[in-house]
């Protein structure tokens, strides 16, 4: 659905901005550990810009604080090249740090967006207010499972209003949108459980849309998978459902 | 000009009911848009306060019901709270920001500002201002219709197809609101075209008059985007349409497309007069003309209307838009920080070598900085798709919105009714309790939003009623206590904006009366117009010599 763009737009930064060492290696990037160093310096841009017109704005309120009734501020008359200097300049500055940010925000955004070769494909369905995982082979569960250091990709749709799969601890998010595919990726770096939550408003059991995503090693993902095929071997897809979006497991 | 004491007060405060209701001056009308907005706003800052109290801790708190008016507790906890969300969200920004400024200010001010005795078309003026008082009663009936309005103001297809909630409702409310505004755009375009006092070039309006008529000229091109959306919704729900079901070959993108479309625009029609409102209380508060006009209009106000329209979909970074489109969006997002960054420097660059005289109106305007530069500055990782596929959606949204659109709009236009509170009423509005009610309200702001700022960015999303550990996390537990910290800054908040308005209801009768210039303006609303100010304005027409602008207090 996306070739072209990936292709094309996407790798660009990547080729002007080699700055990551992994990434010209061909290694894969974490995109959560990515979006938080990409976080941390625009919140360190931000605090700098931020600093500034705060000190400037208490030290004007201060220093030209009337000192007697019927005083009037002193002209600051400028010339028509200082006025032009006062557009371009500061218009130069910010567009200069803008470019900066944009890519930082690019390369993050080249990391998120292109999913690795070596990616577990999972397929996620959205129905009000539970999330339903399709691993292949006729596996199906409410709770998402993954095996620590391989990306994976969910490939996603909904049945009935738009969700959203916001993976917060992972630091990405996309939407389940009734009649699209719509993907996202992430790398389970070490054995944790997090949660999904949903992440567009979608009705009364929107704050109770969520589910554990648990990362486990090698060895009991593989005990995972061997009990879950003999559990739903025979079994209807998707007979593990109540309505009410409690799964019996 | 004359400057007798003042003995009694503007011709418009007083007359009966008739006179207001059938009235067609600019003024009354004004005032009438003031009466409607505060109604809207008290009753969505309750919800509000409905809000803080439910999320305060994980677990239902039991009492939104009674915020909804569902007195018989027959709704579900989430449903309430979805309602009262959705009502406060829908009517803050259709009942209170937007008619406030582009109604209550607009009219009050603009036509005086540029030296005219009315608005160009005053009996549409008053047409305009019933129909938003019918759409604010249509709104407050909320309160006791059933299947109570869910879809949040954003209003997405399917789900508000779908829902028992009265989309319908919705639907009418926003019509009748745009419809009102359209006209009103059409009016103050061509009275600031076309009824400027002899001699009052571009360049010589008030920052106000600027901000204003970039704020009509947004609404007359984007409204009819919204009005398209609902309506296409409105089929899709009872006549059974498909322009956004993808089952009938519809697309719930195009509705949030269409929605932002005006939606994002809508920002900028509540930021750019907003902004201006401050220019004029800082100009007049610290004697000093605008630093930098000319970039100021036209690289700000300009250079953000014109940005305006080509970064909606900066609100669908995660809605399964193809890439190239959120990286283009991006660019374009991030672009609108030099504009704003040269509305900044002109407002910072105002108060320099001023002489500030802090009243209360400059106070809140002193507000109106941090505000505006934090909810600017923490509006730039928003802009950039990379970070906002995690931000979008938490409440790091919400409060970079309230800070830069909803708080800063709404202490502008605070700021403004104690600015020219002595224009409207003969009386100063300024007095120890607003100085107190000041605090709370700047303490009460910054401790309810700065958690949420902090949570958001860790990932604790929006429109959620409930959080906790089985759902989040043990996340769920270091939230609840910035969610205390929330609540408390909301009511004392709440304390802050009761002891203003009760100032202001003390101060219509009894405050103290003032001269007709209190601040020693300089703008034709405070130098020119009759004393006291009634039908027409000014006793003779008003003529401005090239040397004359509102900011120039060398002369």
């Amino acid at each position: 659905m996306q070739k072209l763009p990936k292709g094309l737009l996407l790798s660009l930064p990547a080729v002007m901005l080699a700055s990551i060492p992994a990434m010209a290696e061909g290694a894969i990037v974490n995109p959560t550990k990515l979006w938080i160093e990409t976080w941390h310096e625009f919140r360190g841009d931000l605090f700098a810009i931020g600093g500034i017109f705060a000190l400037a704005a208490i030290y004007m309120f201060i220093r030209y604080t009337a000192r007697s009734p019927g005083q009037v501020g002193e002209p600051v008359k400028l010339s028509a090249a200082a006025a032009w200097a006062w557009v371009l300049i500061p218009s130069a500055v910010f567009l200069a740090d803008d470019m900066l940010l944009f890519g930082k925000g690019w390369t993050l955004f080249n990391v998120e967006r292109v999913v690795p070769q070596n990616a577990v494909e999972v397929k996620v369905t959205g129905h009000q207010w539970y999330f339903e995982f399709d691993y292949g082979n006729g596996v199906t569960d409410q709770e998402l499972v993954v095996e620590v250091g391989k990306p994976v990709v969910l490939r996603m749709a909904s049945e009935d209003v738009i969700h959203s799969f916001g993976l917060t601890e992972y630091r990405i998010k996309e939407d389940l949108v009734p009649g699209r595919i719509t993907y996202l990726w992430f790398l389970p770096d070490e054995p944790k459980e997090t949660h999904v939550n949903c992440m567009e408003y979608c009705g009364t059991g929107h704050a109770q849309m969520a589910t554990p995503v648990r990362a486990l090693p090698k060895d009991q993902f593989d005990q995972w998978v061997a009990k879950h095929k003999s559990a739903s071997a025979g079994e209807l897809k998707f007979a593990s459902q109540t309505l009410d979006g409690t799964a019996s497991k | 000009m004359t400057t007798a004491t003042y003995d009694h007060v503007p011709s418009h405060s007083g007359g009966g009911l008739a006179a207001w209701v059938f009235s067609v001056d600019h003024k009354r009308v004004g005032i009438l848009y003031l009466i409607g907005s505060m109604a809207a706003f008290t009753v969505a800052a309750l919800m509000a306060l409905g809000i803080r109290i439910e999320q305060y801790a994980p677990g239902e708190s039991g009492v939104i019901n009674y915020f909804v008016g569902d007195f018989s507790k027959s709704m579900s906890t989430p449903d309430a709270y979805n309602s009262m969300l959705t009502f406060h969200g829908a009517v803050m920004i259709l009942g209170f920001v937007i008619p406030g400024l582009t109604g209550f200010a607009t009219n009050y001010l603009v036509p005086i500002m540029i030296g005219a005795k009315d608005v160009a078309f005053p009996r549409i003026n008053s047409f305009s201002v019933w129909m938003y008082l019918c759409g604010v009663i249509l709104a407050l009936l909320f309160f006791v219709i059933p299947d109570k309005l869910d879809m949040m103001w954003t209003g997405y297809p399917p789900y508000a197809v779908k829902t028992a909630g009265n989309t319908a409702f919705y639907v009418f409310i926003v019509q009748i609101m745009g419809f009102s505004s359209i006209l009103g755009a059409i009016n103050f375009i061509t009275t600031t075209v076309y009824m400027r006092a002899p001699g009052m070039g571009w360049n010589q309006m008030n920052m106000f008059v600027w901000g204003s008529f970039f704020a009509n000229v947004l609404q007359l091109i984007f409204l009819p985007f919204l009005s398209t959306a609902v309506t296409l919704l409105f089929l899709d729900k009872y006549v059974g349409t498909g322009f956004f079901d993808a089952a009938k070959g519809g697309d719930p993108l195009l509705y949030e497309n269409l929605f932002w479309l005006y939606s994002h625009p809508a920002v900028y029609v509540i930021f750019i007069p907003a902004a201006g409102l401050v220019f004029e209380i800082i100009a007049t508060m610290a004697k000093k003309s605008i630093f930098n006009y000319k970039a100021a209009v036209y690289g700000g106000f300009m250079g953000i209307a014109v940005l305006s329209g080509d970064v909606w979909a900066h609100h669908m970074y995660t809605t399964g838009n193809p890439n190239w489109v959120r990286l283009i969006m991006s660019f374009t997002t991030i672009m609108i920080s030099i504009p704003a960054g040269l509305v900044a420097l002109s407002m910072w660059g105002t108060l320099y070598k001023g002489a500030i005289t802090w009243s209360v109106a400059m106070r809140y305007a002193a507000l109106c900085f941090v505000l505006v530069l934090f909810g600017g500055l923490t509006g730039i990782p928003l802009a950039e798709a990379g970070l906002t596929l995690h931000f979008a959606r938490t409440l790091y949204v919400p409060s970079h919105f309230h800070f830069i659109m909803g708080l800063f709009a709404t202490y502008a236009i605070f700021a403004s009714v104690y600015f020219w509170f002595p224009a409207m009423t003969g009386r100063t509005a300024d007095t120890m309790l607003a100085k107190i009610a000041f605090w709370f309200n700047a303490a009460g702001t910054q401790l309810t939003f700065w958690p949420l700022f902090y949570i958001g960015a860790e990932g604790m999303p929006r429109r959620y009623w409930d959080y906790s550990v089985e759902t989040m996390g043990p996340r769920a537990l270091d939230w609840e206590w910035w969610m205390h910290i929330a609540t408390y800054g909301a009511i004392i908040n709440g304390i802050g904006l009761f002891l203003m308005v009760s100032g202001w209801a003390y101060c219509v009768f009894a405050g103290e009366r003032v001269g007709r210039n209190p601040w020693g303006s300089k703008s034709l609303e405070w130098t020119h117009a009759s004393y006291p100010i009634g039908p027409g304005n000014f006793d003779e027409p008003v003529e401005v010599t090239a040397d004359w602008t509102p900011y120039n207090y060398t002369k």
